[in-house]
């Protein structure tokens, strides 16, 4: 934490340093100015007893440090277009007592115990005339027993009043999931060390949204996806016990498709409050049909003061392959007890504060605003969760 | 069958209550000029997620089964524990 800190400090002043030398007022720089840099740090705990890792029953807990840079770069090009570069580094270290239970001989598996890395660089190119952009983007995640491959293409186009905009994005993802199989299925040729086989899944997404200003104080959004999912869908050390006590691995089909279709309204009540909705709903081929409504309320204390209460509430189907622990059986071609695809309801509340003085946070001219954010996430059944959040935004 | 047919009236009515919406959101629409967005430019009218929520938004679409539609990731990572 401490070193992502003072690494993004330390980039900051460099690159700070450098456009001030070629930067001038009024004048579109055509060199490589930054543009801001966020740091966000997260904590999350969770609790629960219906770990898919046990087939259905055993302890949930996971606790998951996450820390990602993120560094923003603009310049223009000979015809005034704005080209924005956005690199990004994400750092995770997780603990998960579930995990540990893939090797029930041993006290700790591989996985028990984690590191995730998930680096990004997007490019976007914007003409501001003809109010037009059009982006692509590179990512990739790596875990010990899951790396992916990811690639987007997006463009936008603004009406011609610029109170509306169309955007239509495609994304790609190409993964390789590790074959960690629940130790008491290992046959004796397989890997007990770090050298599993690996099998494919591969997520292709469409997304249009179309956003549009109602008036002064008002705007929504429209959000559409198609999400085509292929490939090993299960998770291989995920257990599934049958009514005869035998235990098996999760089987689930090789696709999935998913269409996600959702809806935000911001609007500006007087001057202090702002009201922020969103409704989303979904549905899939597995069964699964969801619905999620987020409420939050940001009030400005002062003009650089806010703070944001937020309620969330979640509802959703059980896909057509879930049962729980020793529910399933033999007749049956594809199972699981992961309670994630189970039926429940969640509710996710908690507030955020955002602080952000002209003169800069600590009277930093740089430091641009500080925000905070808590959560806490129960199910229905029975698992729970907290979140804390904290943004660190350099201008 | 009867779930088939459940499926197909939330269908009817997420499709009918869009449209309705629509209708009345894009009916009540007038041009605002750039010198009138200073509340739709505040930092909290932002219609995208912000940063702060990145970590949050992650473990939703890991502990529950559905995701998308929030102008985020749609695949990629496992949340496989």
């Amino acid at each position: 934490m401490k070193r992502i800190f003072l690494s993004a400090l330390g980039m900051f002043a460099l690159l700070n340093s450098y456009s001030q030398q070629t930067d001038s007022s009024g004048f579109k720089s055509r060199k490589l100015k930054l543009e801001e840099v966020n740091l966000v740090s997260s904590y999350y705990s969770q609790d629960g007893n219906n770990s898919a890792v046990t087939g259905g029953i055993g302890t949930e807990k996971l606790n998951d440090i996450a820390n990602v840079l993120d560094v923003k770069l603009v310049c223009y090009d000979k015809k005034f277009r704005k080209h924005s570069f956005d690199v990004e580094v994400g750092i995770d270290h997780y603990t998960s007592a579930s995990s540990d239970r893939i090797d029930l001989k041993a006290n700790s598996s591989a996985s028990h115990s984690d590191n995730r890395i998930y680096p990004s660089l997007n490019w976007s190119v914007e003409n501001e005339k003809k109010g037009t952009s059009f982006g692509a983007g590179l990512s990739a995640s790596s875990e010990f027993d899951y790396k992916s491959f990811g690639a987007n293409i997006s463009f936008s186009k603004k009406t011609k009043n610029k109170n509306g905009e169309f955007t239509a994005k495609f994304q790609a993802f190409l993964d390789q999931v590790s074959l960690v199989m629940p130790v008491e299925l290992r046959t004796g040729t397989q890997h007990h060390d770090d050298d599993y086989p690996t099998t494919a899944r591969n997520t292709f997404a469409g997304s249009l949204s179309y956003s549009q200003i109602i008036n002064e104080r008002l705007q929504v959004m429209f959000l559409a996806d198609i999400v085509q999912q292929q490939g090993y869908l299960s998770l291989p050390f995920h257990r599934v016990y049958f009514n005869d006590a035998t235990v098996h691995q999760e089987n689930l089909p090789d696709s999935r498709l998913k269409i996600p279709l959702g809806f935000r309204a911001n609007y500006f009540l007087g001057d202090k409050i702002i009201i922020k909705a969103y409704y989303r709903f979904y549905t899939d081929n597995w069964g699964l049909v969801s619905h999620t409504a987020n409420i939050e309320l940001p009030v400005k204390i002062t003009a650089f003061i806010s703070v944001s209460p937020f309620y969330r509430y979640y509802q959703q189907t059980a896909i057509d392959y879930f049962a729980a622990y020793q529910k399933h059986n033999a007749a049956e071609q594809f199972y699981t007890s992961n309670y994630d695809l189970s039926r429940f309801n969640s509710n996710f509340f908690g507030a955020g504060l955002r602080f952000a003085p002209p003169k800069g946070v600590l009277h930093i001219q740089r430091f641009n605003a500080f925000e905070l954010r808590y959560g806490h996430y129960t199910k229905n059944i029975g698992m729970n969760s907290d979140i804390i959040s904290l943004n660190l935004k350099f201008k | 069958m009867l779930t088939m047919k459940r499926k197909t009236i939330w269908y009817f009515l997420n499709v009918t209550a869009i449209v309705t919406v629509m209708c009345t959101i894009f009916s009540s629409c007038s041009t605002v000029k750039e010198y009138q967005k200073n509340k739709l430019n505040d930092a909290e009218m932002v219609l995208g997620n912000r940063k702060v929520e990145k970590t949050e938004l992650s473990f939703q679409s890991y502990r529950e089964g559905s995701s998308g539609a929030n102008s985020g990731k749609s695949g990629g990572g496992c949340g496989c524990n």
